[in-house]
Protein backbone atom coordinates (compact mmCIF):
# COMPACT_ATOMS: atom_id res chain seq x y z
CA UNK A 1 0.00 0.00 0.00
CA UNK A 2 2.90 2.30 0.58
CA UNK A 3 4.66 1.65 -2.68
CA UNK A 4 3.35 4.77 -4.31
CA UNK A 5 3.96 7.08 -1.43
CA UNK A 6 7.22 8.84 -2.02
CA UNK A 7 8.28 9.86 1.41
CA UNK A 8 9.63 12.93 3.07
CA UNK A 9 12.58 11.21 4.66
CA UNK A 10 13.60 9.46 1.48
CA UNK A 11 13.61 12.51 -0.75
CA UNK A 12 14.67 15.10 1.78
CA UNK A 13 18.45 15.13 1.25
CA UNK A 14 18.62 15.67 -2.55
CA UNK A 15 15.65 18.01 -2.47
CA UNK A 16 17.12 20.13 0.27
CA UNK A 17 20.35 20.70 -1.61
CA UNK A 18 18.34 21.17 -4.75
CA UNK A 19 16.04 23.90 -3.72
CA UNK A 20 15.74 25.47 -0.36
CA UNK A 21 18.74 27.75 -0.74
CA UNK A 22 17.80 29.14 -4.13
CA UNK A 23 14.04 29.27 -3.82
CA UNK A 24 12.14 31.13 -1.18
CA UNK A 25 9.04 29.01 -0.64
CA UNK A 26 7.43 31.26 1.92
CA UNK A 27 5.37 33.32 -0.56
CA UNK A 28 3.92 30.10 -1.97
CA UNK A 29 3.00 28.75 1.44
CA UNK A 30 1.90 31.94 3.09
CA UNK A 31 -1.59 32.37 1.57
CA UNK A 32 -2.62 28.88 2.65
CA UNK A 33 -1.10 29.27 6.09
CA UNK A 34 -2.61 32.70 6.73
CA UNK A 35 -6.18 31.80 5.77
CA UNK A 36 -6.04 28.56 7.73
CA UNK A 37 -4.66 30.37 10.76
CA UNK A 38 -7.44 32.93 10.59
CA UNK A 39 -10.01 30.18 10.15
CA UNK A 40 -8.82 27.89 12.92
CA UNK A 41 -7.27 30.09 15.56
CA UNK A 42 -9.36 33.27 15.64
CA UNK A 43 -12.78 31.63 16.05
CA UNK A 44 -11.29 29.23 18.56
CA UNK A 45 -10.05 32.09 20.73
CA UNK A 46 -13.44 33.77 20.49
CA UNK A 47 -15.23 30.58 21.53
CA UNK A 48 -12.86 30.37 24.47
CA UNK A 49 -13.61 33.99 25.38
CA UNK A 50 -17.40 33.56 25.09
CA UNK A 51 -17.23 30.46 27.24
CA UNK A 52 -16.26 32.61 30.22
CA UNK A 53 -19.04 35.10 29.63
CA UNK A 54 -22.69 35.37 30.40
CA UNK A 55 -23.74 36.13 26.84
CA UNK A 56 -27.37 35.87 25.91
CA UNK A 57 -28.15 37.20 22.44
CA UNK A 58 -31.56 38.28 23.72
CA UNK A 59 -30.18 40.29 26.62
CA UNK A 60 -26.81 41.76 25.69
CA UNK A 61 -24.24 42.92 26.61
CA UNK A 62 -21.95 40.04 27.49
CA UNK A 63 -20.43 40.01 30.97
CA UNK A 64 -17.72 37.81 32.40
CA UNK A 65 -18.99 35.23 34.84
CA UNK A 66 -15.86 33.31 35.65
CA UNK A 67 -16.15 29.59 35.14
CA UNK A 68 -19.88 29.53 35.76
CA UNK A 69 -20.73 28.22 32.26
CA UNK A 70 -18.40 25.29 32.81
CA UNK A 71 -19.86 24.60 36.24
CA UNK A 72 -23.36 24.48 34.75
CA UNK A 73 -22.12 22.42 31.83
CA UNK A 74 -20.71 19.67 34.02
CA UNK A 75 -23.52 19.65 36.58
CA UNK A 76 -26.28 19.71 33.96
CA UNK A 77 -27.54 16.15 33.43
CA UNK A 78 -28.41 16.96 29.80
CA UNK A 79 -24.67 17.34 29.06
CA UNK A 80 -24.01 13.80 30.17
CA UNK A 81 -27.01 12.48 28.29
CA UNK A 82 -25.71 14.22 25.17
CA UNK A 83 -22.25 12.73 25.65
CA UNK A 84 -23.76 9.30 26.15
CA UNK A 85 -25.82 9.76 22.97
CA UNK A 86 -22.73 10.83 21.02
CA UNK A 87 -20.82 7.78 22.23
CA UNK A 88 -23.71 5.43 21.39
CA UNK A 89 -24.04 6.95 17.92
CA UNK A 90 -20.31 6.77 17.17
CA UNK A 91 -19.88 3.24 18.47
CA UNK A 92 -23.06 1.99 16.79
CA UNK A 93 -22.12 3.35 13.38
CA UNK A 94 -18.48 2.29 13.75
CA UNK A 95 -19.45 -1.28 14.61
CA UNK A 96 -21.75 -1.45 11.59
CA UNK A 97 -19.16 0.14 9.28
CA UNK A 98 -16.33 -2.14 10.31
CA UNK A 99 -18.31 -5.38 10.21
CA UNK A 100 -20.34 -4.73 7.06
CA UNK A 101 -17.71 -2.55 5.39
CA UNK A 102 -15.12 -5.34 5.68
CA UNK A 103 -17.57 -8.01 4.57
CA UNK A 104 -18.75 -6.08 1.54
CA UNK A 105 -15.20 -5.09 0.59
CA UNK A 106 -14.10 -8.75 0.75
CA UNK A 107 -17.06 -9.83 -1.38
CA UNK A 108 -16.51 -7.10 -3.96
CA UNK A 109 -12.81 -7.87 -4.19
CA UNK A 110 -13.52 -11.23 -5.86
CA UNK A 111 -13.82 -11.57 -9.59
CA UNK A 112 -17.41 -11.94 -10.69
CA UNK A 113 -19.55 -10.73 -13.59
CA UNK A 114 -20.50 -7.07 -13.27
CA UNK A 115 -17.97 -6.47 -10.49
CA UNK A 116 -17.36 -2.84 -11.33
CA UNK A 117 -21.07 -2.03 -11.48
CA UNK A 118 -21.71 -3.80 -8.17
CA UNK A 119 -18.88 -1.74 -6.67
CA UNK A 120 -20.42 1.50 -7.82
CA UNK A 121 -23.82 0.53 -6.42
CA UNK A 122 -22.38 -0.49 -3.04
CA UNK A 123 -20.41 2.73 -2.66
CA UNK A 124 -23.09 5.09 -3.98
CA UNK A 125 -24.74 5.87 -0.60
CA UNK A 126 -21.57 7.63 0.54
CA UNK A 127 -22.19 10.28 -2.13
CA UNK A 128 -25.75 10.96 -1.03
CA UNK A 129 -25.94 14.18 1.00
CA UNK A 130 -27.09 13.67 4.59
CA UNK A 131 -30.44 15.52 4.34
CA UNK A 132 -31.43 13.34 1.39
CA UNK A 133 -30.26 10.17 3.14
CA UNK A 134 -32.31 11.22 6.16
CA UNK A 135 -35.44 11.79 4.08
CA UNK A 136 -35.19 8.55 2.12
CA UNK A 137 -35.19 6.64 5.39
CA UNK A 138 -37.60 8.81 7.34
CA UNK A 139 -40.31 8.92 4.68
CA UNK A 140 -39.90 6.22 2.10
CA UNK A 141 -38.56 3.37 4.22
CA UNK A 142 -39.26 3.80 7.95
CA UNK A 143 -42.60 5.65 7.93
CA UNK A 144 -45.06 3.48 9.90
CA UNK A 145 -48.01 4.17 7.56
CA UNK A 146 -46.65 4.36 4.04
CA UNK A 147 -43.04 3.25 4.44
CA UNK A 148 -41.70 0.16 2.76
CA UNK A 149 -40.44 -1.46 5.97
CA UNK A 150 -43.84 -1.08 7.59
CA UNK A 151 -45.35 -2.92 4.67
CA UNK A 152 -42.73 -5.68 4.95
CA UNK A 153 -43.60 -6.05 8.63
CA UNK A 154 -47.30 -6.26 7.84
CA UNK A 155 -46.52 -8.95 5.26
CA UNK A 156 -44.64 -10.85 7.94
CA UNK A 157 -47.69 -10.61 10.18
CA UNK A 158 -46.16 -7.98 12.50
CA UNK A 159 -47.32 -4.53 13.47
CA UNK A 160 -45.42 -1.74 11.74
CA UNK A 161 -43.58 0.35 14.30
CA UNK A 162 -43.08 4.10 14.46
CA UNK A 163 -39.28 3.86 14.30
CA UNK A 164 -38.51 7.43 15.26
CA UNK A 165 -40.63 7.29 18.43
CA UNK A 166 -39.97 3.72 19.52
CA UNK A 167 -36.27 3.47 18.64
CA UNK A 168 -35.09 6.97 17.69
CA UNK A 169 -31.37 6.42 18.31
CA UNK A 170 -31.40 3.08 16.49
CA UNK A 171 -33.06 4.77 13.52
CA UNK A 172 -30.46 7.53 13.44
CA UNK A 173 -27.69 4.92 13.71
CA UNK A 174 -29.22 2.98 10.79
CA UNK A 175 -29.24 6.08 8.59
CA UNK A 176 -25.68 7.09 9.43
CA UNK A 177 -24.51 3.50 8.99
CA UNK A 178 -26.05 3.38 5.56
CA UNK A 179 -23.92 6.40 4.60
CA UNK A 180 -20.71 5.31 6.34
CA UNK A 181 -20.56 1.57 5.59
CA UNK A 182 -19.81 2.48 1.94
CA UNK A 183 -17.01 4.78 3.14
CA UNK A 184 -15.42 1.85 4.98
CA UNK A 185 -16.03 -0.37 1.96
CA UNK A 186 -14.34 2.12 -0.37
CA UNK A 187 -11.26 2.50 1.81
CA UNK A 188 -10.90 -1.20 2.58
CA UNK A 189 -11.46 -2.18 -1.03
CA UNK A 190 -8.70 0.17 -2.09
CA UNK A 191 -6.43 -1.33 0.55
CA UNK A 192 -7.32 -4.88 -0.55
CA UNK A 193 -6.37 -4.11 -4.12
CA UNK A 194 -2.87 -3.21 -3.02
CA UNK A 195 -2.51 -6.56 -1.26
CA UNK A 196 0.34 -8.53 -2.71
CA UNK A 197 -1.26 -11.26 -4.79
CA UNK A 198 2.00 -13.23 -4.95
CA UNK A 199 1.84 -13.71 -1.22
CA UNK A 200 -1.73 -15.01 -1.45
CA UNK A 201 -0.77 -17.27 -4.33
CA UNK A 202 2.17 -18.67 -2.32
CA UNK A 203 -0.11 -19.32 0.64
CA UNK A 204 -2.52 -21.05 -1.68
CA UNK A 205 0.30 -23.23 -3.07
CA UNK A 206 1.26 -24.15 0.46
CA UNK A 207 -2.26 -25.43 0.88
CA UNK A 208 -3.63 -22.66 3.08
CA UNK A 209 -7.43 -22.90 3.01
CA UNK A 210 -9.59 -19.87 2.21
CA UNK A 211 -10.29 -19.11 5.82
CA UNK A 212 -6.64 -19.39 6.86
CA UNK A 213 -5.60 -17.04 4.07
CA UNK A 214 -8.23 -14.59 5.26
CA UNK A 215 -7.25 -14.90 8.89
CA UNK A 216 -3.47 -14.75 8.52
CA UNK A 217 -2.86 -12.65 5.42
CA UNK A 218 -5.87 -10.55 4.44
CA UNK A 219 -7.15 -9.39 7.84
CA UNK A 220 -3.74 -8.37 9.18
CA UNK A 221 -3.24 -6.36 5.99
CA UNK A 222 -6.56 -4.60 6.67
CA UNK A 223 -5.75 -3.71 10.26
CA UNK A 224 -4.22 -0.35 9.49
CA UNK A 225 -6.85 0.83 7.00
CA UNK A 226 -9.50 -0.29 9.51
CA UNK A 227 -7.90 1.79 12.23
CA UNK A 228 -7.86 4.77 9.85
CA UNK A 229 -11.55 4.23 9.08
CA UNK A 230 -12.26 4.13 12.82
CA UNK A 231 -10.48 7.41 13.45
CA UNK A 232 -11.84 9.30 10.46
CA UNK A 233 -15.40 8.13 11.05
CA UNK A 234 -15.22 9.00 14.76
CA UNK A 235 -14.18 12.53 13.91
CA UNK A 236 -16.93 12.92 11.32
CA UNK A 237 -19.57 11.27 13.49
CA UNK A 238 -18.80 13.37 16.55
CA UNK A 239 -19.84 16.30 14.37
CA UNK A 240 -22.88 14.47 12.95
CA UNK A 241 -25.63 16.99 12.51
CA UNK A 242 -27.73 17.03 9.35
CA UNK A 243 -29.47 13.65 9.70
CA UNK A 244 -30.55 14.47 13.25
CA UNK A 245 -31.65 17.94 12.15
CA UNK A 246 -33.73 16.49 9.33
CA UNK A 247 -35.30 13.56 11.18
CA UNK A 248 -35.65 13.83 14.96
CA UNK A 249 -34.44 17.32 15.85
CA UNK A 250 -32.72 15.75 18.82
CA UNK A 251 -35.90 14.18 20.15
CA UNK A 252 -38.15 12.72 21.24
CA UNK A 253 -37.12 14.47 24.46
CA UNK A 254 -33.34 14.26 24.40
CA UNK A 255 -33.15 10.75 22.99
CA UNK A 256 -31.07 11.75 19.96
CA UNK A 257 -29.51 14.97 21.27
CA UNK A 258 -25.79 14.44 20.77
CA UNK A 259 -23.15 16.84 22.07
CA UNK A 260 -23.01 18.56 18.67
CA UNK A 261 -26.77 18.89 18.56
CA UNK A 262 -26.93 20.14 22.15
CA UNK A 263 -24.48 22.94 21.31
CA UNK A 264 -26.51 23.83 18.23
CA UNK A 265 -29.71 24.02 20.33
CA UNK A 266 -28.04 26.14 23.00
CA UNK A 267 -26.59 28.52 20.42
CA UNK A 268 -29.16 29.03 17.71
CA UNK A 269 -32.37 28.08 19.52
CA UNK A 270 -31.74 29.34 23.05
CA UNK A 271 -29.27 32.07 22.03
CA UNK A 272 -27.18 31.37 25.11
CA UNK A 273 -23.81 31.93 23.49
CA UNK A 274 -21.83 31.61 26.72
CA UNK A 275 -23.01 28.15 27.68
CA UNK A 276 -22.98 26.95 24.08
CA UNK A 277 -19.34 28.06 23.84
CA UNK A 278 -18.37 26.24 27.02
CA UNK A 279 -19.87 23.07 25.55
CA UNK A 280 -18.10 23.89 22.29
CA UNK A 281 -14.73 24.07 24.01
CA UNK A 282 -15.47 20.71 25.59
CA UNK A 283 -16.32 19.21 22.17
CA UNK A 284 -13.11 20.63 20.71
CA UNK A 285 -11.06 19.04 23.49
CA UNK A 286 -12.73 15.66 22.88
CA UNK A 287 -12.13 15.89 19.13
CA UNK A 288 -8.50 16.80 19.71
CA UNK A 289 -7.89 13.73 21.80
CA UNK A 290 -9.12 11.64 18.87
CA UNK A 291 -7.16 13.76 16.42
CA UNK A 292 -3.88 13.02 18.18
CA UNK A 293 -4.32 9.34 17.37
CA UNK A 294 -5.17 10.02 13.74
CA UNK A 295 -2.26 12.39 13.27
CA UNK A 296 0.08 9.82 14.72
CA UNK A 297 -1.16 7.19 12.28
CA UNK A 298 -0.85 9.51 9.29
CA UNK A 299 2.52 10.79 10.37
CA UNK A 300 3.81 7.24 10.69
CA UNK A 301 2.79 6.75 7.07
CA UNK A 302 4.57 9.91 6.03
CA UNK A 303 7.82 8.58 7.46
CA UNK A 304 7.37 4.91 6.63
CA UNK B 1 -5.73 -24.73 -6.72
CA UNK B 2 -8.07 -21.94 -7.76
CA UNK B 3 -11.21 -21.54 -5.66
CA UNK B 4 -13.87 -23.92 -6.91
CA UNK B 5 -16.39 -22.75 -9.47
CA UNK B 6 -19.24 -23.31 -7.04
CA UNK B 7 -17.57 -21.08 -4.45
CA UNK B 8 -16.99 -18.34 -6.97
CA UNK B 9 -20.62 -18.38 -8.04
CA UNK B 10 -21.83 -18.22 -4.43
CA UNK B 11 -19.51 -15.34 -3.56
CA UNK B 12 -20.45 -13.51 -6.74
CA UNK B 13 -24.13 -13.79 -5.91
CA UNK B 14 -23.52 -12.67 -2.32
CA UNK B 15 -21.56 -9.64 -3.58
CA UNK B 16 -24.41 -8.66 -5.88
CA UNK B 17 -26.96 -9.07 -3.07
CA UNK B 18 -24.89 -6.86 -0.78
CA UNK B 19 -24.49 -4.21 -3.50
CA UNK B 20 -28.20 -4.22 -4.28
CA UNK B 21 -29.17 -3.91 -0.61
CA UNK B 22 -26.90 -0.88 -0.20
CA UNK B 23 -28.20 0.71 -3.37
CA UNK B 24 -31.85 -0.11 -2.81
CA UNK B 25 -32.79 3.07 -0.84
CA UNK B 26 -31.44 5.22 -3.69
CA UNK B 27 -33.28 3.13 -6.25
CA UNK B 28 -36.51 3.45 -4.27
CA UNK B 29 -36.09 7.22 -4.13
CA UNK B 30 -35.61 7.32 -7.89
CA UNK B 31 -38.70 5.15 -8.41
CA UNK B 32 -40.76 7.35 -6.05
CA UNK B 33 -39.69 10.48 -7.92
CA UNK B 34 -41.48 9.19 -11.03
CA UNK B 35 -44.76 8.62 -9.17
CA UNK B 36 -47.66 10.94 -8.42
CA UNK B 37 -48.13 11.96 -4.78
CA UNK B 38 -50.98 9.46 -4.44
CA UNK B 39 -48.92 6.62 -5.89
CA UNK B 40 -45.96 7.52 -3.68
CA UNK B 41 -47.80 6.75 -0.44
CA UNK B 42 -49.91 3.84 -1.76
CA UNK B 43 -49.85 0.65 0.27
CA UNK B 44 -49.04 -1.94 -0.97
CA UNK B 45 -46.22 -0.03 -2.67
CA UNK B 46 -46.57 0.28 -6.42
CA UNK B 47 -43.89 -1.44 -8.44
CA UNK B 48 -45.58 -1.18 -11.79
CA UNK B 49 -46.99 2.20 -12.67
CA UNK B 50 -46.96 4.70 -15.47
CA UNK B 51 -43.96 6.93 -14.74
CA UNK B 52 -44.66 10.66 -14.75
CA UNK B 53 -42.42 13.71 -14.74
CA UNK B 54 -44.99 15.75 -12.78
CA UNK B 55 -42.99 15.62 -9.57
CA UNK B 56 -39.81 16.79 -11.26
CA UNK B 57 -41.67 19.70 -12.84
CA UNK B 58 -43.38 20.59 -9.55
CA UNK B 59 -40.13 20.34 -7.62
CA UNK B 60 -38.11 22.51 -9.96
CA UNK B 61 -40.75 25.19 -10.38
CA UNK B 62 -41.18 25.35 -6.62
CA UNK B 63 -40.25 28.46 -4.65
CA UNK B 64 -36.56 29.06 -4.99
CA UNK B 65 -35.48 25.56 -6.01
CA UNK B 66 -33.54 26.82 -8.98
CA UNK B 67 -31.90 29.53 -6.89
CA UNK B 68 -30.74 26.93 -4.37
CA UNK B 69 -29.46 24.70 -7.18
CA UNK B 70 -27.57 27.65 -8.63
CA UNK B 71 -26.15 28.42 -5.17
CA UNK B 72 -24.92 24.83 -4.89
CA UNK B 73 -23.12 25.12 -8.22
CA UNK B 74 -21.60 28.53 -7.47
CA UNK B 75 -20.53 27.63 -3.94
CA UNK B 76 -19.02 24.24 -4.75
CA UNK B 77 -17.24 25.31 -7.94
CA UNK B 78 -16.21 28.71 -6.57
CA UNK B 79 -14.82 27.34 -3.32
CA UNK B 80 -12.97 24.60 -5.20
CA UNK B 81 -11.31 26.96 -7.68
CA UNK B 82 -10.11 29.24 -4.89
CA UNK B 83 -8.93 26.30 -2.76
CA UNK B 84 -6.89 24.89 -5.63
CA UNK B 85 -5.46 28.31 -6.50
CA UNK B 86 -4.23 28.69 -2.91
CA UNK B 87 -3.21 25.06 -2.42
CA UNK B 88 -1.34 24.57 -5.70
CA UNK B 89 1.72 26.73 -4.89
CA UNK B 90 1.66 25.53 -1.28
CA UNK B 91 1.69 21.87 -2.31
CA UNK B 92 4.42 22.64 -4.86
CA UNK B 93 6.57 24.17 -2.15
CA UNK B 94 5.91 21.33 0.29
CA UNK B 95 6.50 18.56 -2.22
CA UNK B 96 9.58 19.86 -4.04
CA UNK B 97 11.32 21.98 -1.41
CA UNK B 98 10.91 20.01 1.80
CA UNK B 99 12.57 21.53 4.81
CA UNK B 100 12.59 21.12 8.54
CA UNK B 101 9.10 22.50 8.94
CA UNK B 102 7.43 20.66 6.04
CA UNK B 103 6.07 17.80 8.06
CA UNK B 104 4.88 20.11 10.80
CA UNK B 105 3.08 22.31 8.27
CA UNK B 106 1.31 19.34 6.72
CA UNK B 107 0.29 17.98 10.10
CA UNK B 108 -0.90 21.34 11.30
CA UNK B 109 -3.06 21.73 8.21
CA UNK B 110 -4.49 18.28 8.80
CA UNK B 111 -5.21 19.16 12.41
CA UNK B 112 -7.39 22.12 11.41
CA UNK B 113 -9.72 19.56 9.82
CA UNK B 114 -10.21 17.98 13.23
CA UNK B 115 -11.79 21.08 14.70
CA UNK B 116 -15.48 20.28 15.22
CA UNK B 117 -17.47 22.86 13.27
CA UNK B 118 -20.01 23.27 16.04
CA UNK B 119 -17.22 24.45 18.37
CA UNK B 120 -16.71 27.57 16.27
CA UNK B 121 -20.32 28.01 15.17
CA UNK B 122 -20.97 30.96 17.47
CA UNK B 123 -17.98 33.14 16.56
CA UNK B 124 -18.40 32.46 12.84
CA UNK B 125 -22.14 33.12 12.96
CA UNK B 126 -21.79 36.32 15.01
CA UNK B 127 -18.80 37.48 12.95
CA UNK B 128 -20.70 37.03 9.69
CA UNK B 129 -23.64 38.85 11.22
CA UNK B 130 -21.44 41.77 12.23
CA UNK B 131 -19.91 42.21 8.79
CA UNK B 132 -23.25 41.64 7.08
CA UNK B 133 -22.29 38.42 5.32
CA UNK B 134 -24.90 36.16 6.91
CA UNK B 135 -26.90 34.37 4.22
CA UNK B 136 -24.52 35.27 1.38
CA UNK B 137 -22.79 33.04 -1.14
CA UNK B 138 -19.54 34.85 -0.41
CA UNK B 139 -19.59 33.57 3.16
CA UNK B 140 -20.38 30.03 2.11
CA UNK B 141 -17.72 30.03 -0.62
CA UNK B 142 -15.18 31.15 1.98
CA UNK B 143 -16.28 28.58 4.57
CA UNK B 144 -16.31 25.66 2.14
CA UNK B 145 -12.99 26.75 0.69
CA UNK B 146 -11.41 26.80 4.15
CA UNK B 147 -12.97 23.48 5.11
CA UNK B 148 -11.52 21.80 2.03
CA UNK B 149 -8.18 23.60 1.81
CA UNK B 150 -6.26 21.12 4.02
CA UNK B 151 -7.59 18.15 2.03
CA UNK B 152 -6.76 19.86 -1.25
CA UNK B 153 -3.20 20.67 -0.12
CA UNK B 154 -2.70 17.10 1.06
CA UNK B 155 -4.09 15.51 -2.04
CA UNK B 156 -2.10 17.73 -4.43
CA UNK B 157 0.99 17.13 -2.31
CA UNK B 158 0.58 13.38 -2.62
CA UNK B 159 0.16 13.61 -6.41
CA UNK B 160 3.15 15.94 -6.74
CA UNK B 161 5.28 13.48 -4.77
CA UNK B 162 4.78 10.97 -7.56
CA UNK B 163 6.25 13.28 -10.17
CA UNK B 164 9.98 12.55 -10.54
CA UNK B 165 11.93 15.45 -9.05
CA UNK B 166 14.44 15.23 -11.93
CA UNK B 167 12.00 16.77 -14.35
CA UNK B 168 11.69 19.94 -12.30
CA UNK B 169 15.39 19.78 -11.50
CA UNK B 170 16.20 19.78 -15.22
CA UNK B 171 13.93 22.76 -15.70
CA UNK B 172 15.65 24.57 -12.85
CA UNK B 173 19.06 23.91 -14.32
CA UNK B 174 17.81 25.42 -17.58
CA UNK B 175 17.01 28.53 -15.58
CA UNK B 176 13.24 28.13 -15.49
CA UNK B 177 11.84 29.77 -12.36
CA UNK B 178 9.31 28.33 -9.96
CA UNK B 179 6.40 30.21 -11.51
CA UNK B 180 7.07 28.83 -14.99
CA UNK B 181 7.72 25.37 -13.54
CA UNK B 182 4.31 25.42 -11.91
CA UNK B 183 2.48 26.71 -14.96
CA UNK B 184 4.24 24.87 -17.75
CA UNK B 185 5.41 21.65 -16.13
CA UNK B 186 3.52 20.82 -12.99
CA UNK B 187 0.07 21.82 -14.20
CA UNK B 188 0.10 19.61 -17.31
CA UNK B 189 1.98 16.80 -15.54
CA UNK B 190 -0.46 16.57 -12.68
CA UNK B 191 -3.65 17.17 -14.67
CA UNK B 192 -5.46 13.99 -13.63
CA UNK B 193 -4.42 14.49 -10.01
CA UNK B 194 -5.72 18.05 -10.01
CA UNK B 195 -8.93 16.88 -11.63
CA UNK B 196 -9.61 14.26 -8.95
CA UNK B 197 -8.70 16.73 -6.23
CA UNK B 198 -11.15 19.22 -7.68
CA UNK B 199 -13.86 16.58 -7.92
CA UNK B 200 -13.41 15.59 -4.28
CA UNK B 201 -13.59 19.22 -3.17
CA UNK B 202 -16.73 19.79 -5.26
CA UNK B 203 -18.34 16.65 -3.83
CA UNK B 204 -17.56 17.63 -0.22
CA UNK B 205 -18.74 21.18 -0.74
CA UNK B 206 -21.91 20.16 -2.59
CA UNK B 207 -22.85 17.77 0.22
CA UNK B 208 -21.84 20.10 3.05
CA UNK B 209 -24.91 20.64 5.21
CA UNK B 210 -23.88 21.99 8.62
CA UNK B 211 -22.73 25.46 7.60
CA UNK B 212 -25.23 25.76 4.82
CA UNK B 213 -28.08 25.09 7.25
CA UNK B 214 -26.71 27.37 9.95
CA UNK B 215 -25.42 30.46 8.15
CA UNK B 216 -27.86 30.76 5.25
CA UNK B 217 -31.56 31.40 4.89
CA UNK B 218 -33.51 32.13 1.73
CA UNK B 219 -30.78 33.78 -0.36
CA UNK B 220 -27.61 31.74 -0.26
CA UNK B 221 -28.83 28.30 0.84
CA UNK B 222 -27.58 25.30 -1.10
CA UNK B 223 -29.61 22.24 -2.05
CA UNK B 224 -28.52 20.46 1.14
CA UNK B 225 -30.07 23.26 3.20
CA UNK B 226 -33.12 23.41 0.92
CA UNK B 227 -33.88 19.75 1.37
CA UNK B 228 -33.19 19.74 5.10
CA UNK B 229 -35.27 22.84 5.70
CA UNK B 230 -38.23 22.17 3.47
CA UNK B 231 -38.58 18.60 4.61
CA UNK B 232 -40.93 19.69 7.38
CA UNK B 233 -43.51 21.73 5.45
CA UNK B 234 -43.17 19.52 2.38
CA UNK B 235 -43.01 16.34 4.41
CA UNK B 236 -46.24 15.07 2.96
CA UNK B 237 -45.18 15.46 -0.63
CA UNK B 238 -42.97 12.43 -0.98
CA UNK B 239 -42.85 12.29 -4.72
CA UNK B 240 -41.94 15.96 -5.06
CA UNK B 241 -39.30 15.72 -2.34
CA UNK B 242 -37.87 12.58 -3.96
CA UNK B 243 -37.67 14.32 -7.31
CA UNK B 244 -35.90 17.29 -5.74
CA UNK B 245 -33.54 14.89 -3.96
CA UNK B 246 -32.78 12.88 -7.09
CA UNK B 247 -31.77 16.08 -8.87
CA UNK B 248 -29.68 17.12 -5.87
CA UNK B 249 -27.66 13.91 -5.62
CA UNK B 250 -27.44 12.91 -9.30
CA UNK B 251 -24.43 15.05 -10.26
CA UNK B 252 -22.47 13.93 -7.22
CA UNK B 253 -23.30 10.26 -7.77
CA UNK B 254 -21.87 10.62 -11.26
CA UNK B 255 -18.77 12.56 -10.16
CA UNK B 256 -18.22 10.15 -7.31
CA UNK B 257 -18.34 7.06 -9.47
CA UNK B 258 -15.90 8.62 -11.91
CA UNK B 259 -13.14 9.02 -9.37
CA UNK B 260 -13.89 6.67 -6.51
CA UNK B 261 -10.41 5.17 -6.26
CA UNK B 262 -8.51 8.42 -6.27
CA UNK B 263 -10.89 9.91 -3.73
CA UNK B 264 -9.57 7.54 -1.09
CA UNK B 265 -6.28 9.36 -1.08
CA UNK B 266 -7.89 12.68 -0.27
CA UNK B 267 -10.37 11.23 2.19
CA UNK B 268 -7.66 9.51 4.22
CA UNK B 269 -4.96 12.19 3.82
CA UNK B 270 -2.86 9.80 1.83
CA UNK B 271 -2.88 7.17 4.55
CA UNK B 272 -4.57 4.67 2.23
CA UNK B 273 -3.88 4.53 -1.49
Amino acid sequence: MDQGSATLKATAPPAATRGSRQVNTLPMLLPAIIVLLLWSVLPLLRTLLYSFQHYDLMTPPATFNGGLNYRYLFTDPSTWIAIKNSVVLVIGVLAASIVFGTLIALLLNNDFPGQSIARLLAIAPFFVMSPVAALIWKNLLLDPVSGLFGWFMTLAGLHPIAWFSVAPMTSVIIIYSWRWIPFATLILLTALQSLDTDQLEAARMDGAKGFARLRYIVLPHLLRPISIVIMLESIFLLSAFAVIYTTTNGGPGDATTTLTYLIFIKALNDFSIGSASAAGVFAIVLANILAVFLIRAVSRNLQA
Amino acid sequence: MKPSVANRIVFGILAWIAALIMFFPILWMIVTAFKTEGQAIAIPPLILFKPTLTSFIDATTNAGYLLFALNSVIVSVGSTIIAIAIAFPAAYALAFFPGKRTEFTLMWMLSTKMLPAVGVLMPIYLGLKTIGLLDTRTALVAIDMLMNLPIVVWMLYSFFKEIPGEILEAARVDGIGPRQQMWHLLLPLSGPGIASTALLAIILSWNEAFWSINVTASHAGTLAAYIARFSAPEGLFWAKLSAASVLAVAPILIFGSLTQRRLVRGLTFGAVK
